[in-house]
């Protein structure tokens, strides 16, 4: 796996302490983990094992305390400058005064792209979540699903190889995130990206993974990776296969072993 | 360069200690002394003109070096005052003689208190009981230098006293007037602000629960409430004063108008706070009108009450204030500024605004203590 | 328009309700003084005649609501409005000094707001400052600054509208800095992952995330103006504005002068507000606002 393509992210004994007022808390420990190009990987624990806190240095948005880590071959924070990649967080965090359309092209704004290039990119990516006719909206005029996946449009708008997903799907309810989740595998297999998605639903990372990062709390560390064997073309209903049944199981074995008990 | 953590006010105080000795004489007789040895005249800062800019120079030197935060904001605050305390008592007795090296100096003294300012507000102390204290000495420290300039800039420059008297000027006028700002204060607060803001408040609440009581009064005064909390109400002073007279029960009855709605509005606002689950919680143990409002919509409605409390302590003192501009028997807050200020006794002006500013804060104060009892409960209470 | 129509209904009651109740209170306020000019004239009118001339009184303690509309109209659209007696002058006058004042104020508390968001000594030094002093009676410094400024030669227009000026930069400053942290983390932490430079944050994130608090502290910080402008004219014995028309009538009992001075500076103070609430209302539209 990681020896055919080159690491996309690559930590080594990785750990994150915060300062708080009732002491030091160590949100990460430990973590040995690579992830290749083009794969889809999956983190998934207890709330309090790191996840998102892991997905956050990955994106200079917290800083390790110890440990190293590299984003394309750099640090994170060179990662940031080259804008190497894209962010979907809890929600859609879509800026209530703009429109769709503006909404994603705020980054292209940011960036100095020209107006064509920018109407250009637009219009690509609200193509690609199935979000043309929509432009002129503004965010309150649009479901929470749509809202998601104008989000997720405005992190693609800048063609970065690689996808942070923060439980971005975490405030839907299950028909809507189904639907998405459909969506997002057969984006991944357009675009060929490099995916990182922070869940806490076993269904929905074993639906979508090529490997499964299980994390357990106090500290935050890597408790298990299980590699997918699911084909890469996978229709809904591939989650009623033994095959998917037997990963899940695995995960959530997975889960209750680095899980302790006390809450 | 390790050793070395130059800041921008710092180098700008050198320059401008720098400048200063270059300019030389920090005053008229200064000047005057230099330009004729042979006369013996005395001039401020004699002995202490260089102990000054040393002082400063040395401070500002010393904060580059990397030190602790702590030392080198000990180091400002220490260099910064002691070089504006000695500006200050020099110039006593040749007020209105300084020349621009006294005002550079005190640029770069000011200077140094902003940089122990920025060094002090970049702290990050561990215990709570450091960081509280912090949050005093800033601004502390900032409200200092605004009294230190104000002095330093009416006495060098020689400002006229009915235009800016300086601090110090007010602090003793505030000293010798005691009796006098004594009556002032038990005329305007003790008897008109307080009966005032008891009543106006009492009767808004009261009307408030009457109007959440009857749905019909509180369409038809919500509206107007919000709209009256923007009108000039100050102007019904005049009518009060000719209908109760120039005592205080006019100005109470101003205070009564004036912080009546905020209370209206406020209460009626906070009453439909309580949350519908909350509300049909109630309902299910088939709780009456008046438990679920004692018990449920009362204790809601507390932060809003509260804070049309707050919004009333100001209010009711400016109402009262201003209402004394209309004619008062001869004592008063409102009634000293207005004379005084005819007068051209412009530091009594100060002394009374003052005790104003001091009477605003304790009384909006007491009443942030009591909600904070009241309802510790609430988020915004809570976390600090 | 369902809420218009369902508050219409009780605020027009309300409001009729308080007119009668002010008409009672005429009658029964100025009764004395009447019963008194009547035992003086010897007269001894009926009851009919007896209100009636209660509610005609030309220094009437409490004057009837037509007197203050009938000296109201006469004041404000039959005198020229060059005349110093026109309401419509005197409220120009108090207006230019608000505007002005407002204007001001308004920049300034801006500014404040800007350079308290941005550099950290000034949020510990100067915003504590700032929310100290709303508990203070700023009003009780009016005085002083027209007769200060006025030893030293300024008159007119600009001390009033000083006065202004400094009763509305407060709640403009604390509702900008409000507004200018309103962004919730995860805007910024978006804005970070694009690094953008803090310019590009201030403008595209900061700045319009601000736009509502500014409109809500501006409604306030106009009526305050009014008032500071009001306030402003008392102590000079100004020759013209609202202010000056209170302390005239206040002077010569003219009770009927100072009620319809009192209509014309609420009327301008409502107006004032609804302007600026038509203008925020009119951004937050343009700005993609949910429709309430």
């Amino acid at each position: 796996m990681t020896g055919i393509s080159p690491a996309v992210v690559a930590a080594s004994k990785l750990g994150l302490t915060f300062q708080t007022n009732d002491g030091p808390v160590q949100a990460l420990s430990n973590v040995d983990l690579t992830i290749g190009k083009g794969e889809f990987v999956s983190f998934i624990g207890p709330s309090g094992c790191g996840k998102t806190t892991l997905l956050r240095v990955i994106a200079d948005l917290e800083k390790p305390t110890s440990g190293t880590i590299s984003v394309n071959g750099m640090t994170p924070e060179q990662a940031r400058e080259k804008r190497a990649y894209g962010y979907v967080f809890q929600a859609a965090a879509l800026f209530p005064w703009r429109t769709i359309e503006r909404n994603v092209g705020l980054p292209l704004e940011i960036m100095g792209l020209s107006r064509a290039e920018q109407a250009e990119r637009i219009k690509r990516t609200l193509d690609l979540v199935n979000l043309s006719g929509f432009e002129k909206k503004y965010p309150w005029q649009l479901s929470g699903g749509m809202q998601q996946r104008a989000s997720i449009a405005r992190a693609l708008a800048f063609d970065a190889d690689l996808l942070l997903m923060d439980e971005p799907f975490g405030a839907l309810d299950e028909i809507v995130r189904d639907h998405l989740n459909e969506q997002l595998l057969e984006l991944w297999g357009r675009t060929n990206k490099t995916i990182c998605f922070v869940t806490h639903s076993i269904p929905e990372a074993v639906y979508l993974s090529t490997r499964i990062v299980v994390m357990s709390p106090r500290p935050g560390r890597v408790s298990d990776i299980i590699e997918s064997t699911l084909p890469k073309e996978r229709p809904l209903d591939i989650r009623e296969t033994p095959e998917f049944l037997a990963i899940a199981a695995r995960v959530r074995d997975g889960l209750r072993a680095g899980h302790s008990y006390d809450d | 360069m390790n050793w070395l953590k130059p800041s921008w006010q710092a180098v700008l105080a050198i320059v401008l200690c720098v400048v200063a000795i270059a300019l030389g004489a920090m005053s008229k007789p200064e000047a005057a002394a230099l330009a004729d040895p042979a006369v013996s005249i005395n001039y401020p800062y004699l002995g202490t003109k260089g102990v000054m800019l040393g002082l400063a120079i040395v401070a500002a030197l010393v904060s580059m070096i990397r030190i602790p935060s702590l030392a080198e904001a000990v180091v400002l605050f220490v260099g910064a005052h002691l070089v504006a305390w000695l500006l200050i008592s020099g110039i006593a007795g040749f007020e209105g003689t300084a020349l621009a090296p006294y005002f550079l100096l005190l640029t770069a003294a000011w200077l140094l208190g902003w940089r122990c300012v920025a060094v002090l507000s970049g702290l990050r102390p561990m215990a709570s009981s450091a960081r509280n204290a912090l949050r005093l000495i800033i601004p502390a420290i900032f409200g200092a230098w605004i009294l230190i300039i104000w002095e330093a800039v009416t006495r060098g420059a020689g400002i006229p006293f009915i235009l800016l008297p300086p601090p110090s000027a007010i602090g003793v006028r505030i000293a010798n007037s005691l009796p006098v700002l004594g009556a002032d204060v038990r005329q305007t607060i003790f008897k008109a602000v307080i009966f005032g803001y008891v009543v106006g408040s009492g009767a808004g609440f009261i009307t408030a629960i009457l109007a959440d009581r009857v749905p019909f009064l509180r369409r038809g005064l919500l509206p107007i409430g919000n709209m009256v909390s923007a009108l000039p109400i100050i102007g019904v002073a005049p009518i009060m004063v000719m209908w109760f007279g120039f005592d205080w029960q006019s100005k109470a009855a101003v205070v009564i108008i004036m912080t009546f709605f905020p209370m209206l509005v406020n209460t009626v606002a906070g009453l439909a706070a309580s949350g519908h689950m909350e509300r049909d919680l109630m309902r299910t143990y088939a709780s009456g009108y008046w438990p679920t409002l004692i018990k449920l919509r009362l204790p809601a409605a507390a932060p809003f009450t509260f804070n049309a409390l707050k919004i009333n302590s100001t209010l009711a003192l400016i109402g009262a204030i201003v209402a004394e501009f209309f004619g008062t028997p001869v004592v008063g807050m409102g009634f000293r500024i207005s004379t005084e200020v005819g007068r051209m006794n412009i530091d009594m002006v100060w002394a009374e605004i003052a005790v104003a500013a001091l009477a605003g804060s304790v009384f909006y104060g007491v009443v942030a203590l009591v909600e904070r009892a009241v309802t510790f409960w609430h988020p915004s209470v809570r976390g600090g | 328009m369902d809420s218009f129509r369902d508050k219409l209904i009780p605020v027009t009651s309300i409001v009729a309700g308080m007119v009668v109740l002010w008409y009672v209170m005429a009658v029964i306020l100025n009764a004395p003084f009447q019963r008194d000019l009547d035992t003086r004239a010897n007269e001894t009118p009926g009851t009919v005649e007896f209100i009636g001339k209660t509610l005609a009184q030309p220094k009437p303690t409490l004057p009837a609501p037509h007197q203050v509309a009938v000296n109201f109209f006469e004041n404000t659209f039959l005198r020229p409005i060059t005349s110093s007696r026109s309401l419509v002058y005197n409220a120009w006058v108090t207006l230019s000094s608000t505007l002005l004042g407002f204007a001001f104020g308004t920049a300034l508390g801006i500014i404040i707001a800007v350079g308290i968001v941005h550099v950290a000594t000034l949020d510990r030094s100067l915003m504590p400052w700032i929310i100290a002093s709303q508990t203070i009676p700023i009003l009780a410094v009016a005085p002083m600054i027209i007769v200060v400024l006025a030893a030293i030669g300024i008159t007119g227009l600009i001390p009033k509208a000083m006065i202004s000026t400094y009763l509305s930069f407060f709640p403009v400053t604390v509702g900008m800095v409000k507004g200018l942290r309103s962004p919730e983390i995860m805007h910024l932490d978006l804005m970070h992952t694009y690094n953008a430079s803090p310019s590009q944050t201030f403008w595209k994130l900061r700045v319009p995330a601000s736009v509502p608090f500014l409109f809500t502290s501006m409604k306030v910080a106009v009526a305050a103006s009014l008032v500071g402008a009001i306030v402003g004219e008392l102590p000079t014995g100004a020759v013209a504005g609202i202010g000056a028309k209170l302390l005239a009538g206040a002077y010569y009992s003219q009770s009927i002068d100072i009620w319809s001075a009192l209509v014309a500076g609420s009327i301008v103070a409502a107006l004032l507000v609804m302007v600026v609430g038509i203008a925020g209302r009119l951004v937050d539209r343009a700005m993609g606002g949910r429709p309430a």
